[in-house]
Order: C-alpha cells, then sequence, then structure tokens
C-alpha cells in the first residue's frame, strides 16, 4: 500500500501536526517506503491467533473508587503556557 | 584513579568503611561532568541538589544501616520526571517543563540516598538508534576507533545515560527500553544495562513512548552493578496498574556464578545475512565461555523472528501516537505564537508541528495511520497478532527447558555521528533487530562488553531471560563478564 499526497494530507490533519503543502510528497513517499516494510507482516499466517493484549497475563489492580488526591489547583497549572482564574486559556472554541 | 571510576559495589563498601565521603565522591563525578560538555551527556545539570543529597547520604551513612545505594551519584535521563528540574524527553515540545511531581523510580533511589548528579541526553521521546533525534544535538561516544577522531553515535536512545557512565561522569544511570534503548546503547559504549521484564519497574512518571513496550532499568560499570541498582528500582507501585506485585529477589545474592546444567539457547534465526564476522566470531565465543561454564548450549528455533521488527514498528508508534496526543500546547510545554483569527486546531497543528522533531512526527503520522479507520485490523491487529506469535516462540523454548538465550546484543559496533543521514528511516530501525524481540515478549534481557572490534571499539552480547528471572538472567550474565574479562576504557580526548 502506497500513500498518495492526499493521504498523508489526512494522516497529518488526524495528527494535528501541520505539514506545509510543499512538503507533502516527500512525505508520502517517506511513509510509504515504512508501509512497504510494515507489509512484510502479510506473510504470516495468523489464522486463529487473538491479537496480544496484555504483556504479561495478570489481572490489572482494582481499587476502591473514591477520591485519594486532589486538591493542587496552582501546581496543575504551573506548567500552564497560559493560564487564568484557574483554569487553562485556550483559543475561542466555540463562536 | 579518582571516586569517579569507582563502580557502585566499590563505593558502596568505601562509603559504609567512612574511606570516601559522598560528598567527595559527588564532587569527583561534578569535575569530571564539567570537563566533559564535549560529550554532550549532561542536559541540565543539578550540581546544587547532588550536594544537598550528598550531605544527607553522608549524614546517614554515618549513623549506619544505609541501603546500597546510600550516597551513590547517578545520571538521570532526561525521561524521568524530576520534581522541579527541567524534564523535557529530549523534545522541544516539554521546553521549560518542570514537573511537580516525582517519578517512582527516581522516587525510590531518592528514598535509598542515591544523588542526582543531572539529567541525560536522549533521543527525542525516546525514538531513535543514535541520539541524534535530540532537541539538546547528540550525546557523543567516549569511544573512538583507533587513529581516528571521528566522533561516533552513543547508540540510542539512552546516548546520554550510556556516554556519561562509560566516560566515569557517574557510577551509573538510569535507561529505558521500549526497543533496546538500554541495550543497544549499552553494547556500543562497552557498559551493561539490563531491561527488566515488562512490569518489574514502575513506569510512573517516566514520559510515555510506548506504553506496552517501555520499560526502564540500569547502565552501569558491571554486572554486579546492575543487579545492585535495579534492587533499587524494582517493586510494585500502585501508581502503575502494570507493574507487577510480585517479590523482587534478592539480585545481588544470585550473583553465583554457577551456572552448571543451565540451558542455553542459540537461536539459528539471529544469524542474519550481511552481519559482520567479527559480531558471528563474538558470538561464537561467547558461546563457548558458556560452555566452559558448565552450561548445556542447545540450537533453538524462534519462528517469528523475522516479523518483529515490523511488528514493532506498526506497535510502538501506534502507542505513541496515542500517548504524545497530550501534547497540545494547553496543560504544559510549549504553544505556537497565533496568527489573527486562529482558533483550537490551528494551535494544535502550529504547537505541534513546532514541538516535535521529525522522527517524532513520522511516527506519530505512521502510528495515526495504522490506527485510522479502515487499517486499523490490516496494520495494528496483524500486528499485535503476530507479537502473540512472537511470545508464543519463546514460551515454546522457554518450557522445553531453556533458561536464557545468548545472542548479539547489536548488527555493528558504534557508527559515525552523521552516517546515518542520508539513510532511509527503515534502515535506521535495523538496529533494533536482536533487542526489539524481548520488548514484544516482555522478557527481562541484557548487555554485557565482551569484546573490542578490530577498530578497538566495544562489542557486546545480549542474554534473554525468563519472565521475571532478572536473578537468573544476571547471574548468567555474571558468568559472561568474568569469562569474557572485559576491562577496556575509552582514551579519554574529551
Amino acid at each position: 500500500m502506497s500513500i498518495d499526497i492526499d493521504t498523508a494530507r489526512k494522516v497529518a490533519k488526524l495528527a494535528r501536526i501541520r505539514v506545509e503543502e510543499e512538503v507533502l510528497p516527500a512525505l508520502a513517499s517517506e511513509l510509504s517506503g515504512i508501509l512497504t516494510f510494515m507489509e512484510q507482516l502479510n506473510e504470516v499466517d495468523v489464522t486463529g491467533i487473538e491479537p496480544m493484549v496484555s504483556v504479561t497475563p495478570m489481572r490489572l489492580k482494582r481499587r476502591q473508587d473514591v477520591v485519594t488526591d486532589g486538591g493542587m489547583q496552582d501546581a496543575v497549572l504551573k506548567n500552564a503556557p497560559l493560564a487564568r482564574e484557574g483554569f487553562f486559556a485556550v483559543p475561542k472554541v466555540v463562536e | 584513579m579518582t571516586a569517579n571510576t569507582l563502580t557502585i559495589a566499590a563505593a558502596r563498601d568505601a562509603l559504609r568503611k567512612r574511606e570516601i565521603s559522598a560528598v567527595d565522591l559527588t564532587m569527583s563525578c561534578l569535575t569530571a561532568i564539567d570537563a566533559a560538555d564535549g560529550l554532550n551527556a549532561f542536559v541540565h545539570k543539578t550540581p546544587e541538589i547532588a550536594l544537598e543529597q550528598a550531605r544527607a547520604a553522608d549524614a546517614r551513612l554515618a549513623s549506619g544501616g544505609a541501603p546500597a545505594m546510600c550516597g551513590i551519584p547517578l545520571g538521570i535521563k532526561d525521561l524521568f520526571a524530576t520534581k522541579g528540574v527541567a524534564t523535557q524527553a529530549a523534545s522541544n515540545i516539554l521546553k521549560g517543563f518542570k514537573p511537580e511531581y516525582e517519578s517512582t523510580v527516581t522516587t525510590k533511589l531518592f528514598e535509598a540516598g542515591s544523588v542526582m548528579l543531572g539529567k541525560l541526553n536522549m533521543d527525542e521521546f525516546a525514538m531513535g538508534s543514535s541520539n541524534e533525534s535530540a532537541c539538546y544535538g547528540n550525546a557523543v561516544n567516549p569511544w573512538r576507533a583507533k587513529g581516528s577522531n571521528i566522533q561516533l553515535t552513543p547508540g540510542g536512545s539512552s546516548g546520554g545515560s550510556a556516554a556519561a557512565v562509560a566516560a566515569d561522569l557517574c557510577l551509573a544511570a538510569t535507561g529505558t527500553d521500549t526497543g533496546g534503548s538500554i541495550r543497544q546503547p549499552a553494547a556500543f559504549t562497552g557498559i551493561t544495562g539490563i531491561k527488566p521484564t515488562y512490569g518489574r519497574v514502575s513506569r510512573w512518571g517516566i514520559v510515555a513512548f510506548a506504553s506496552s513496550l517501555d520499560q526502564a532499568g540500569p547502565m552501569t560499570k558491571s554486572v554486579r552493578d546492575a543487579a545492585i541498582f535495579l534492587q533499587a528500582m524494582a517493586g510494585h507501585d500502585p501508581k502503575d496498574s502494570t507493574s507487577a506485585d510480585l517479590a523482587v529477589p534478592d539480585f545481588e545474592a544470585a550473583l553465583t556464578g554457577d551456572i552448571r546444567g543451565k540451558v542455553i539457547g542459540i537461536p539459528r534465526e539471529y544469524r542474519l545475512d550481511g552481519i559482520p564476522a567479527e559480531i558471528d566470531a563474538l558470538w561464537t565465543r561467547g558461546i563457548e565461555m558458556m560452555r566452559d561454564a558448565g552450561a548445556e548450549v542447545r540450537d533453538i528455533s524462534l519462528p517469528h523472528t523475522k516479523y518483529a521488527l515490523p511488528a514493532y514498528y506498526v506497535i510502538a508508534p501506534a502507542e505513541a501516537s496515542s500517548n504524545l496526543a497530550r501534547y497540545d500546547g494547553v496543560r504544559y510545554g510549549h504553544r505556537a505564537k497565533l496568527a489573527q483569527g486562529d482558533g483550537i486546531t490551528e494551535m494544535y497543528e502550529k504547537t505541534r508541528a513546532e514541538g516535535f522533531g521529525p522522527e517524532v512526527q513520522r511516527r506519530v503520522m505512521i502510528g495515526t495511520y495504522v490506527l485510522s479507520a479502515g487499517f486499523y485490523d490490516a496494520y495494528y491487529n496483524r500486528a499485535r497478532k503476530v507479537r502473540a506469535l512472537i511470545k508464543r516462540d519463546f514460551e515454546t523454548v522457554f518450557a522445553e527447558g531453556v533458561d536464557a538465550i545468548l545472542t548479539p546484543a547489536t548488527p555493528s559496533s558504534a557508527f559515525g555521528l552523521g552516517a546515518m543521514s542520508t539513510a532511509s528511516p527503515v534502515e535506521m530501525y535495523l538496529n533494533d533487530v536482536f533487542t526489539v524481540t524481548v520488548n514484544l515478549a516482555g522478557l527481562p534481557g541484557i548487555a554485557v562488553p565482551v569484546g573490542l572490534d578490530a577498530q578497538g571499539l566495544p562489542l557486546g552480547l545480549q542474554l534473554i531471560g525468563k519472565p521475571w528471572d532478572e536473578a537468573g538472567l544476571l547471574n548468567h550474565a555474571y558468568v559472561l563478564e568474568r569469562a569474557a574479562g572485559f576491562v577496556a576504557k575509552a582514551e579519554k580526548w574529551w
């Protein structure tokens, strides 16, 4: 499967990474090269094999559904590029 | 000999006998670090924190009963969140980020009295095999080929960790390994590096790359040091639901040097075409060393080995694209300057284009593609099925009585910085050919320096162990280390 320029544009959009129009052909060919490498996987007979979901066969731990932490608004906002009145601030989302 | 060249084991003994103070030991490392800017290994130095921790360690040592890692000066890979200290994962998107919290690994190390000298260079988000994708510029291998002054890569992604340990800037360093990022740089710099079983060490507070593959481990000057250091890192952590609630054995006590009757598997699929004869010869020597130690050497087959790299380069980018979605310019790190009229989508897209380097962008996009509607089954699910088969290959040989598997660690010795600049991304990915299977199967693996090639550069072998058998694995590595007698050091030029 090779990736054309339209697909490269769509992938960049989905990944929320701005890619300038003139860079798209090079990106498409690079991504195609990587996908070609992955296509070796089609040689493997995977009939009846379940996709691996857990690296080690163990049940994930559970805990009581109670608040264990919190009350640290200042610490949470400390690294924000823009924070106002105790909130993260972003450009207008809704017109 | 200055104190910074000590192993952890030797320093521990000297500290406990009060033959040396933690402050003096730390000072000797800080002096070495300041003289080694040419290696670009330490990218955020923390001398004030180090000296404060060293003074506290001395007080603890004076009162007796201090843990083994008390007073030991370490370097910390830039991937570990360290409270109030820059933590950037070598990425511009995390520029200025100073976590308000401490990773579990560094918390445990500090509780044991260890000293942090600073943060270490690495590939951006741990994606790379040469440390050339770092926003800090590349780290440099202290080793050079005989009669050459060409700068070599220390490997990646834990390249700064490897360079710092090999050049005696610290006694040991933390690394992380998603596809070989501890073992390949260890092999390139003539040091020891172990990736523990997935779940042995908490991932909490380590910047995530591929969550089902990432695992932290020590990079050290000896196998004994790896045992001591791993002891302090390992253990269950309620904050990481994938960390195993299993008792951690005494790793150092496991170093008996006796592997008589153990079965060492030699996988025939690891004999690759085009591998340098020197690597093959080193492997043969390693096999003889294990046999001389009384182990039974057995040819084994891991039939799906060939598909490990393509499966990895589907799964790791898929997980990375999800994990890296959090870098959006809202909560931390870089936010792009916006133009008039730009909305939130433009903010995301510009921030991520400016903040992520080319390799990270590539992997996020590949991951996005293989997870996108219509391709999920063809790529991602197929890769996860192949991963199950790769894991089964190992389970089969372990069930047949194999105790450990011996392979080369890397397909070459360290290559020149910039030498791969015109290569395709896939050619760079081939560096992981011997190590990546171990991450896919969640197994422990260790790289041990065994010899020098004709150019005088270090070469390592890898041992792969059974799940949760780091103790047995370290003992096998100890036997290999003693038989190889690798004592060479890089000649100082920096």
